[in-house]
């Protein structure tokens, strides 16, 4: 019966993927490993083939591989960056069929199915790729099978090609633990005599799934090509970049600005589609002798207008050399942020638009992160009582109370000389010769222990307004612990 | 007794001010007090702060941002920037140095195109020609009012492009947060 086109997969492990990403960038002589600290040990996490030839192997611990081999180099693991060059491999991956999937932590499965015969057939194909690999350095194990449960057996163990239809041929004499299966299961199955997947598939299947779960026959039947299972390929993730080329160098503000116009509306299209807006645009000009001038911009609210985004690149553009001329133009959306659609109401006025494209104007001549607002904090101590905030980064919030008057400006604490806890009749503060009036306190305010506060070392504070004759409405606080005067800030 | 203060006070739209003295911060809050936005300027290095607990009982806080710029250049960039612009009613900057004629006459071309008013807060002595107006205040002791409830000022028109100088005393009201003005008590 003919039920198709027979479905192939390939599945490539990187046994080495760890230090032959870091061997790739330094190339080392003689034994390398990657260590990774591991509930408070290193170990080692990876290692090359001559670490290996030397008796060494994963997971020792890694006082005992230099023990074994001193002059063993080291470098420690990044799992980030691994998982980044996994995913580099799988868009080169690409290049052999559009269904590429990443499995695990260190390997790949894709579905070739129609797409060998582009290479010059299977085997073609397969040497294609060990060829590639092995000229960019890295070690990996080739299986092909019918489906992704034959290919991840054959890739890990034994290296070889299931013809189609052939599972059980080929896989007859690969251990157990080639079906992906958890490694109690595994043991038991050991203990059990069943140590290849020939020997598990004779077997009775009744008293097996009795014993270990419906789990293993499954992997078994995956593996064998009588239960289906899919290659899921990783989505690629939305780019945010456009550019134009243009076949006369440009120069003038209002081109370069009319070209940018251009690609903003290409580009705010995609943010569109996928309701992000940009936080951080640059916009990159490459200028006819190879050199590039890039224009950043960063706004104070994500957004996705064109209209109101390109005014605002008009000053960075004016001040960009042009040289001899402009020829190509990329803008990219460097960071984006989701910007759900928003009910547009005959209410809200554009005035909150205008202050932020103003934010972001201003923020492009001095940081956006200087241009700040202030919010409530809930602290007596007056320097905390409010957090200073981006202005771009956060939303105005109210709830303002002043129990007791406070000060309009505060200032680092400015010693005076005074004695005992009343405030002093007479004292001299910058410079200023000036007579208490009236003085209304004290008014008690702890130190916050939780915190620490090099300013709150003198322990508690009474504070005092001070009115003096001359007018000045001053903050005093007086320290009792370690006695002292001090001006702290100073009334309307 | 002087003239009204009234006809200067709300200071006028579309012009740049200044003030000095003690109480300026305090005229500035005072000023902006009605208004929807107020822009504050602040050179970075100063070491005294705005305390927004302190200013809420003169405006909202909610209301009020401060950029912090590295020197007086840039401070007064990012002013005609965000006077021209208009979407900012009042912009405050504190100065350090004297504003030189070109620079003062900037801010009042930019406070006239984007139809907002602008306050400059000079040290003593230090102001410049092209200022609409100039006022100096200083606190007053009030031995009238309740403990740690005063703010009487002095206020000092001391130039007046387009109106008549005065010294006023004047309060601020809490309850309907505004300015009033009261006749100065006799020793």
């Amino acid at each position: 019966m003919f039920d198709g086109i027979a479905r192939r997969v390939v599945s490539v492990w990187f046994p080495r993927l760890a230090s032959d990403r870091v061997l790739r960038l330094r190339p080392v002589d003689g034994p390398f490993a990657v260590t990774l600290k591991e509930a408070n040990a290193e170990r080692i996490h990876c290692l090359n083939a001559t670490a290996e030839r030397q008796g060494l192997s994963r997971g020792m611990s890694f006082a005992d591989a230099r023990a074994f081999c001193p002059e063993l180099q080291t470098r420690p693991a990044d799992p980030a960056a691994e998982a980044q060059f996994l995913t580099v491999l799988r868009r080169w991956a690409v290049r052999y069929c559009p269904w590429v999937g990443v499995e695990g932590g260190d390997g790949l499965v894709m579905d070739v199915t129609g797409s060998a015969h582009l290479f010059g057939g299977e085997a073609a194909m397969l040497s294609d790729m060990r060829q590639r690999l092995s000229r960019a350095g890295i070690t990996a194990r080739i299986g092909l099978g019918d489906g992704r449960g034959a290919a991840w057996a054959l890739a890990r163990f034994g290296e070889g090609v299931a013809a189609p239809g052939a599972a059980l041929e080929a896989l007859a004499e690969v251990p157990v633990a080639g079906l992906r299966l958890e490694m109690d299961t595994v043991a038991a199955l050991h203990r059990l005599g069943l140590s290849r997947i020939g020997a598990l598939d004779a077997a009775a299947r009744a008293p097996l799934a009795r014993r270990f779960g419906p789990d293993l026959l499954l992997r078994l039947d995956q593996a064998l090509g009588r239960q289906p299972e899919s290659v899921a390929p990783l989505p690629d993730p939305p780019h945010y970049g456009v550019r134009m080329t243009l076949p006369e160098p440009i120069g003038l503000t209002a081109d370069v600005m009319a070209g940018a116009a251009r690609l903003l509306d290409r580009l705010c299209e995609r943010l569109v589609a996928r309701e992000e807006g940009a936080r951080r645009l640059a916009l990159s000009l490459r200028r006819v002798d190879q050199d590039s001038r890039t224009v950043e911009l960063r706004l104070a609210r994500p957004l996705r207008d064109p209209g109101r985004i390109l005014p605002l690149f008009e000053r960075a553009v004016g001040e960009v050399d042009a040289g001899y001329g402009i020829d190509m133009l990329r803008l990219e959306a460097v960071e984006v942020e989701p910007l759900p659609v928003r009910q547009v109401s005959h209410v809200s006025s554009g005035r909150g638009d205008r202050l932020d494209d103003l934010i972001t104007r201003i923020g492009t001549r001095i940081g956006l992160e200087n241009i700040r607002r202030y919010l409530p904090a809930d602290s007596h101590v007056p320097e905390r009582a409010f957090i200073v905030s981006p202005a771009a980064w956060s939303e105005p919030g109210g709830g303002w109370t002043a129990l007791r008057p406070r000060p309009i400006r505060l200032f680092p604490p400015e010693p005076i000389a005074g004695e005992g806890p009343r405030p002093p009749d007479r004292f001299r503060w910058r410079r200023m010769q000036l007579a208490t009036e009236r003085a209304t306190g004290p008014e008690r305010i702890a130190p916050e222990w939780w915190l620490e506060d090099e300013a709150w070392r003198r322990g508690m504070r009474d504070y005092w307004l001070v009115e003096t004759r001359q007018g000045r409405r001053l903050w005093l606080f007086h320290t009792p612990q370690a006695p002292g005067w001090f001006v702290q800030g100073e009334f309307a | 007794m002087s003239a009204d203060l009234f006809t200067s006070f709300p200071l006028r739209r579309t012009r740049v001010h200044e003030v000095s003295g003690p109480s300026a911060a305090g005229f500035a809050a005072m000023a902006g007090a009605g208004t929807e936005t107020v822009f504050w300027i602040r050179e970075s290095w100063r070491p005294e702060v705005l305390n927004p607990v302190g200013l809420s009982e003169f405006l909202d806080p909610a209301r009020l941002l401060v950029a912090e710029v590295s020197d007086q250049t840039e401070g007064l960039a990012v002013m005609e920037e965000a006077l021209r612009d208009g979407s900012v009613p009042f912009v405050v900057i504190e100065t350090s140095q004297p504003l030189g004629l070109t620079p003062g006459r900037r801010l009042q071309l930019a406070a006239k195109a984007g139809q907002s008013v602008g306050l400059c807060l000079i040290p003593e002595g230090m102001g410049s020609n092209a200022a609409e107006t100039r006022w100096h205040c200083s606190p007053v002791f009030d031995r009238a009012a309740a403990a740690s409830d005063s703010t009487l000022q002095r206020w000092d028109l001391t130039k007046n492009k387009s109106g008549t100088l005065g010294t006023w005393h004047v309060r601020w009201d809490r309850t309907s947060r505004r300015v009033r003005v009261v006749s100065p008590a006799r020793e």
